[in-house]
């Protein structure tokens, strides 16, 4: 009898959406590393078990515990704008828009917020806002020719990137090293610019690069789960997403609701850069000629995260965590891209996220089936 | 041996469960060749998952599947195909963005060094279409033809597989008087031709015309199979829902009170033929009366309530709610000014089908104080003490109560909680774009039952439906539409259905004053 609660507990608990996404997200990740590794064999096969650990271990490689510490907060420096710029992703793919756009945004909001603190001495609450609002009108933009003319927001956005990348090449090159490409050092030009620690750095060994960005990106995602779950703006943004037609026939005002998801997606790509550059743990390169990769690394995260944000914060440290790992190997031998590569394959697992849910619930079903059957 | 079987199909015992709910419980049904065999039942009660069953797309849980004998399974609509299965199912399988040639030919396509032979599918798909009446532009997108010419594709679709079993998911549903004569009269040439018809249905009458033998479910239930030579409608009613049902509404004679819908020479354009669907059309819809507009599918009904509601804008005319100009007010100004609209197509306007039903019944009041705090947060606790209201007071079944998906539930179901939504708004004016379309002779008893508590109550209701008998037993006032233009306006008593069907083919009209 009690065998047999416990085999229904069991059941209804993977029976869960919750639960499945989970496993889904899981299995996508072992498999990922797996498949990973047998490129890292090929590559070469005597240090590939060596390669792989170091991967996954990232900070732990180094011996002390305070070194550790200090590279752990470096991860989680990196892994804030990812998660903002998954979060953006996230946020339009609820109103069944795709916006691969976040990438200029997140372009957007680093010009903003550099040419504010650098070229304008700015205070960084300052350079947080410009880079939100930048990075709002460069979706907003994609939002107005969605609404109006009905242009794909996948184009529209793609050619954004470059516009954004190039505008803000030039915007930058005034506040450049002179013997570099790269902008000024942020600390040395504008101290109040750079975002307050609020004694975050004590808990990381002292990284100086620790800072409220961090915990600022989980509460906003915290934040847009509820929007999303308990609000009647996120009630019309899951209805535009999912039922268009329905959402005009209910007198939703469905281009209004483009265009500010849109924005508010750009401007949540655009803060995730103030939160990486006002930090000072990177410099600008105003020669470089490829859109940084954060905002196409959000896709990979939010698809991870099951387009939960909740789950998407795990997911972008996750990403983080191996895109991190993967610059330990030996450059002689493996390529430092191999952890994109692993990222890249995680992602195209996911596609089989629903394949996976699907196996899951038949076998439930079966299995309840034969229990019924015995019954009988 | 086989081939001496009488039988062409036979599913025995079948039984197929979802969660929280059986939805066949033991069926058997025995298909004779060369018959058209009924299948008779309410909304629910486990016809289109049975025909799932037979066509593949499920597996039962019990029972086999025999053809000419031999037991057989199915795995999927293409060993459905491979017996000689064709269905035309009840909510369409087309591929929007497709042409109508496109779509027959999808999956069966005639190829040569690979490339698609579309002149041969061409050809053969309209010598079929001439042969049965069944008109449709092959090059039309399903996208931008009306309801009933998608219905006519799908069983174009069937027919040009060369099927020895057709299953007829409601497929009368759509179409006007006229063509459902048409069906009619193909169905028993294809009998007649050797070819086994499983014809699911809930109008009685159609059943009764052209139907050999009827099987009846109720609520997943079998109850019994009746010659229909030997049977008759009350029969028929009562074995489907267990009690005897009016099938006829009645109504109190009402005089009708002031102007509540006045419309002025609204002109509405046409997104599909680029011209003008709704012509300088004035009528008036007062207190107390339930106006039916009438016609044949595609004539710009569907564009005149779009006009009407907001989903598109009118390029002329006028439009006046009791008395206040709506004609050029936002959808939403139009629903809070005492608008209601049950709209045509329940599926793709009239739900979010991946939202709970709780959270479809608020669709058009989620944004008011009684179901959102000011700061924007919805309350959910007050959502679903309404939606378990509106449940109970208008039956509305579901799996899971409140918080099933509405995806899941049933055409009738559906329709009732859009029905609820609507009507408990309070409006002064209710528009039901054919309300029972679909539905079956329970589910359209309760809905009139609807349309005329409305109409009691002193509110104006506007029918739009291609149901002659429906437009006969409820309206007051009959507006007929034919290419766009009201063509005649008649009181029920006083007109018939002959009348009313040389008005709406276009044989004959008068001038028609607001």
């Amino acid at each position: 009898m009690s065998a047999e609660n416990k085999s229904t507990e069991k059941v209804s608990f993977f029976a869960r959406p919750a639960v499945q996404s989970i496993l889904a997200s899981l299995l996508c990740i072992v498999f990922g590393l797996l498949i990973g590794y047998i490129a890292l064999l090929f590559i070469n096969a005597k240090g590939a078990t060596e390669a792989i650990i170091t991967i996954i271990k990232n900070y732990f490689t180094y011996p002390t515990k305070a070194a550790a510490l200090k590279y752990f907060g470096n991860t989680l420096v990196k892994a804030a704008p990812l998660l903002m710029c998954a979060l953006s992703i996230q946020f339009c793919y609820q109103a069944g828009l795709f916006n691969i756009g976040a990438a200029g945004q997140y372009v957007a909001g680093a010009g903003a917020s550099l040419f504010c603190a650098l070229k304008l001495g700015l205070p960084w609450y300052v350079c947080l806002i410009a880079a939100f609002v930048a990075g709002g009108i460069f979706g907003i933009v994609v939002g107005i020719l969605k609404a109006y003319l009905n242009v794909n927001e996948v184009i529209s956005g793609i050619m954004l990137n470059w516009i954004g990348l190039y505008t803000v090449n030039m915007l930058l090159s005034g506040v450049k090293e002179t013997a570099s490409p790269y902008t000024v050092t942020l600390a040395s030009t504008n101290k109040a610019a750079v975002l307050p620690s609020i004694g975050l750095e004590k808990f990381f060994s002292n990284n100086k690069y620790v800072t409220i960005a961090i915990p600022l990106a989980i509460l906003i995602a915290v934040l847009l789960k509820v929007i999303l779950s308990m609000t009647v703006f996120g009630y019309e943004i899951r209805a535009t997403g999912i039922a268009k037609d329905a959402a005009k026939y209910s007198g939703m005002k469905e281009k209004r609701n483009i265009i500010l998801t849109l924005f508010i997606g750009g401007a949540l790509a655009g803060l995730g850069a103030a939160f990486l550059y006002l930090t000072g743990y990177e410099q600008w390169s105003v020669t470089q000629s490829s859109v940084p990769g954060m905002g196409f690394n959000g896709i990979a995260a939010t698809f991870l995260g099951g387009l939960d944000p909740i789950g998407t914060i795990f997911a972008s440290y996750f990403i983080q965590h191996i895109t991190s790992g993967g610059s330990y190997l030996d450059k002689n031998i493996y390529p430092s891209q191999i952890s994109d590569f692993i990222s890249a394959i995680i992602i195209y697992l996911c596609g089989f996220v629903l394949f996976f849910k699907y196996f899951l619930n038949s076998r439930i079903r079966n299995k309840k089936n034969n229990a019924e059957g015995g019954n009988k | 041996m086989a081939e001496n079987s009488e039988y062409a199909i036979e599913m025995l015992g079948i039984t197929k469960r979802f969660p929280g709910i059986i939805a066949n419980d033991n069926v058997t049904i025995q298909l004779k060749k060369g018959e058209i065999h009924a299948l008779l039942g309410e909304n629910g009660a486990g016809k289109s998952t049975l025909m799932s069953v037979l066509f593949g797309l499920y597996q039962a849980e019990e029972g086999v599947i025999k053809k000419d004998g031999k037991e057989v399974v199915i795995n999927n609509p293409n060993d459905a195909n491979d017996l000689g299965i064709g269905m035309v199912h009840q909510h369409f399988k087309l591929v929007q963005c497709f042409s109508v040639l496109d779509n027959i030919i999808l999956g069966d396509e005639t190829v040569k060094h690979g490339f698609l032979q579309k002149d041969v599918a061409r050809k053969k798909i309209i010598e079929l279409s001439e042969k049965y009446g069944l008109k449709v532009d092959p090059d039309a997108k399903i996208e931008d033809i009306t309801v009933g010419m998608q219905q006519r594709t799908e069983i174009l679709k069937m027919l040009y597989r060369d099927n020895e079993i057709l299953i007829f998911d409601e497929p009368t549903a759509v179409l006007t008087p006229a063509e459902i004569d048409e069906l009619m009269q193909i169905m028993k040439n294809l009998a007649k031709e050797g070819k086994s018809i499983l014809f699911i249905s809930h109008k009685l009458a159609e059943i009764m015309a052209v139907a050999d033998r009827c099987s009846v479910l109720r609520r997943g239930k079998y109850i019994g199979t009746v010659n229909i030579s030997e049977t008759n409608q009350e029969e028929l009613s009562r074995m489907m829902i267990g009690r005897d049902v009016q099938l006829v509404a009645t109504k109190e004679d009402k005089e009708p009170g002031k102007v509540i819908l006045h419309v002025e020479n609204m002109t509405v354009p046409s997104k599909l033929h680029h011209n003008n669907a709704v012509k300088n059309v004035s009528f008036d819809v007062r207190e107390g009366e339930i106006v039916c507009i009438a016609g044949i599918d595609g004539n710009g009904q569907t564009e005149l309530v779009y006009g009407l509601s907001g989903l598109e804008n009118i390029t002329t005319g006028k439009i006046e709610l009791s008395g206040k100009d709506i004609t050029h007010a936002s959808i939403r100004e139009r629903s809070t000014s005492g608008m209601s609209h049950i709209p045509e197509d329940r599926h793709k306007h009239g739900l979010v089908l991946d939202y709970s039903l709780a959270y479809n019944l608020v669709l058009q009041r989620y944004f008011e104080p009684e179901f959102s705090t000011g700061a924007g947060f919805l309350k959910k606790n007050e959502i679903n003490k309404y939606a378990e209201k509106l449940i109970d007071q208008y039956d509305i079944r579901s799996s899971q109560g409140a918080v099933t998906s509405a995806r899941s539930m049933s055409g009738g179901n559906q329709q009732k909680a859009i029905i609820a939504r609507e009507i408990d708004k309070n409006p002064d004016l209710l528009i039901a774009v054919q309300p029972t379309r679909g539905l079956d002779v329970g589910a359209i008893e309760y809905i009139h039952k609807q349309l005329i508590a409305q109409r009691d109550s002193g509110h104006a209701v506007l029918l739009v439906s291609l149901e002659l008998e429906e437009v006969m037993s409820i309206s007051d006032r009959i507006l007929v539409m034919y290419e766009g233009e009201i063509v005649g306006e008649f009181e029920p008593k006083k007109t018939t259905p002959e009348e009313l069907g040389l008005y709406m083919a276009g044989a004959k009209r008068k001038e028609v004053g607001a």
